[in-house]
């Protein structure tokens, strides 16, 4: 463990994580959308990837992220029974389910990683949530585990 | 108890019958089992396709590879002149099996085309950790008397006491011999489907550690990992034509062996085999630095167990989790507004 200095701590004050945010097309990107025209503020911390749906994440996806140095990821698409194929959402939760357990298992920080559902019509939530996941990650701090040594 | 060694001797006569038996009465074309390693701790694939090699065929506590391996994806060892499939016997035990039966829910293989040869398997031998404990000394000889494994070398002897020495996952297993489906199985065979009640504890301790704790482990074990992939080629379950790892367009992670991209391979193959991984432990037996990937084994075994009430292998009519949802699913690690 590395001690951290004054200096450190007082740069982790200003320091605003960044977040890659997956969004399916027919909700929660709608949902950001409304969000921002609605004019409710939220925090500058994430990018948008915009999918097709939440089925389309693959696990890799996530794993890639941290890879290159993401802080923290999320991932979010329609409400059960929402899909705009029907089912899309249903596929990939049984999927986040694992990949959230084995994360936590080889030793990542759970709370870096995070799934959410919101509707096109849910601007309000969205840009709650999106405070919830600055506030963990900025918790967690930078993301060092990933640093390559070479 | 009978002595291990005659026990191996009765299966290895089993076998040897059955497979005369299926060759000559032309009910398959070639039989898939065991022979002799050409090194000492090992054991090698056979393909018998005479009725004069049949004598090659053995079993001891050192066939650690999974046999299903060659049967998915569809090799040209697997069709005749004419390009039909041909009818394989195949020496199982009870991953085998297992592996057998969660390739058919896949549909990568078809079950008509293949006989089981049903074994009761008696535990194989953790090569890694005998090789790990002799060292730098060369082994020669080994055999199994009574209850233990005797390791020779030119001026050295060891024993081994068998039961502590077994693999880990040989341990926990509940099934022995192939499941039975259909009329595919002859020998040995489990008539209903197991009871598989486990308790897991054997990871719980690592379970309940912190975070950075769990990193730093896990880091330490892999950090050895020269990324050869024995673990995939070795795998049943790893059939892809294009493995993630050889992908280039996009690249999942970096070629190098720095642990980020370790870590990368091994958890990504982790998801990969969630609800698929059938225990055979044949990873770890063939890692050439000896890294124990059991535990994350045991570990994608207690997520479908405790989540899905599922186990791989057992019968095929039941659906994988990865492969079906339902309405229901548990959702609570979703995140909510507080």
């Amino acid at each position: 463990m590395t001690v951290q200095t004054e200096q450190d701590i007082k740069v982790n004050e200003k320091w605003e994580p960044k977040i890659i945010a997956f969004l399916c097309n027919w909700c929660s990107y709608a949902g950001a959308d409304l969000a921002g025209v609605s004019r409710i503020q939220y925090p500058p911390s994430i990018r948008i990837v915009r999918v097709p749906c939440s089925g389309r994440i693959n696990p890799f996806f996530i794993v890639k992220a941290l890879l290159e140095g993401w802080d923290g990821v999320l991932v979010s698409g329609c409400h059960p029974g929402d899909c705009h194929y029907l089912t899309g959402n249903l596929v990939a939760r049984r999927r986040f389910g694992i990949l959230k357990d084995l994360l936590e298992f080889f030793g990542i920080e759970p709370d870096r990683v995070s799934f959410m559902w919101a509707s096109a019509a849910e601007g309000e939530r969205f840009a709650s949530l999106i405070k919830k996941t600055t506030k963990l990650v900025k918790k967690l701090g930078p993301n060092k585990k990933f640093e390559k040594n070479w | 108890m009978k002595d291990i060694e005659l026990k191996n001797q009765e299966i290895e006569n089993t076998i040897k019958d059955l497979a005369k038996n299926l060759l000559k009465d032309r009910k398959v074309d070639m039989i898939i089992g065991y022979t002799k390693g050409t090194v000492p701790l090992s054991s090698s694939p056979i393909f018998i396709t005479r009725e004069e090699d049949i004598d090659k065929l053995i079993w001891n506590n050192l066939c650690y590879a999974n046999l299903a391996k060659y049967l998915a994806p569809r090799g040209p060892i697997l069709y005749n002149k004419e390009g039909q499939e041909i009818k394989v016997g195949i020496i199982a035990k009870g991953c085998v099996g297992r592996a057998i039966i969660h390739l058919t829910v896949e549909n990568q293989i078809n079950l008509e085309n293949i006989k089981m040869i049903g074994i009761l398997c008696n535990g194989i031998i953790n090569r890694k950790r005998i090789e790990k404990e002799i060292g730098e000394r060369e082994i020669l000889e080994t055999s199994v008397m009574g209850k233990n494994i005797i390791v020779k070398g030119c001026d050295f002897e060891e024993t081994f006491p068998f039961d502590d020495y077994m693999n880990e996952l040989c341990k926990k297993c509940k099934v022995k011999s192939p499941p039975k489906v259909a009329d595919s199985c002859v020998g040995e065979c489990l008539e209903s489907p197991p009871l598989i009640e486990d308790d897991f504890n054997d990871i719980s301790d690592f379970e309940s550690k912190t975070s950075e704790e769990k990193w730093d482990l896990i880091k330490e074990t892999l950090s050895t990992c020269t990324r050869c992939y024995a673990c995939r080629e070795a795998c049943p379950m790893c059939y892809c034509s294009l493995c993630f790892v050889d992908q280039n367009k996009p690249i999942w992670f970096g070629k190098t062996t720095d642990f980020t991209d370790i870590f990368a391979f091994h958890f990504n193959r982790a998801m990969h085999l969630a609800g698929r991984c059938v225990a055979c432990g044949a990873c770890s037996s063939v890692c050439p630095m000896g890294i124990d990937l059991n535990f994350i084994t045991r570990k994608l075994e207690k997520i479908v167990k405790e989540k899905f009430n599922f186990t791989s292998g057992i019968d095929k009519e039941t659906l994988p989790p990865m492969m079906t949802f339902r309405m229901d699913d548990n959702e609570e690690f979703m995140m909510e507004e507080d």
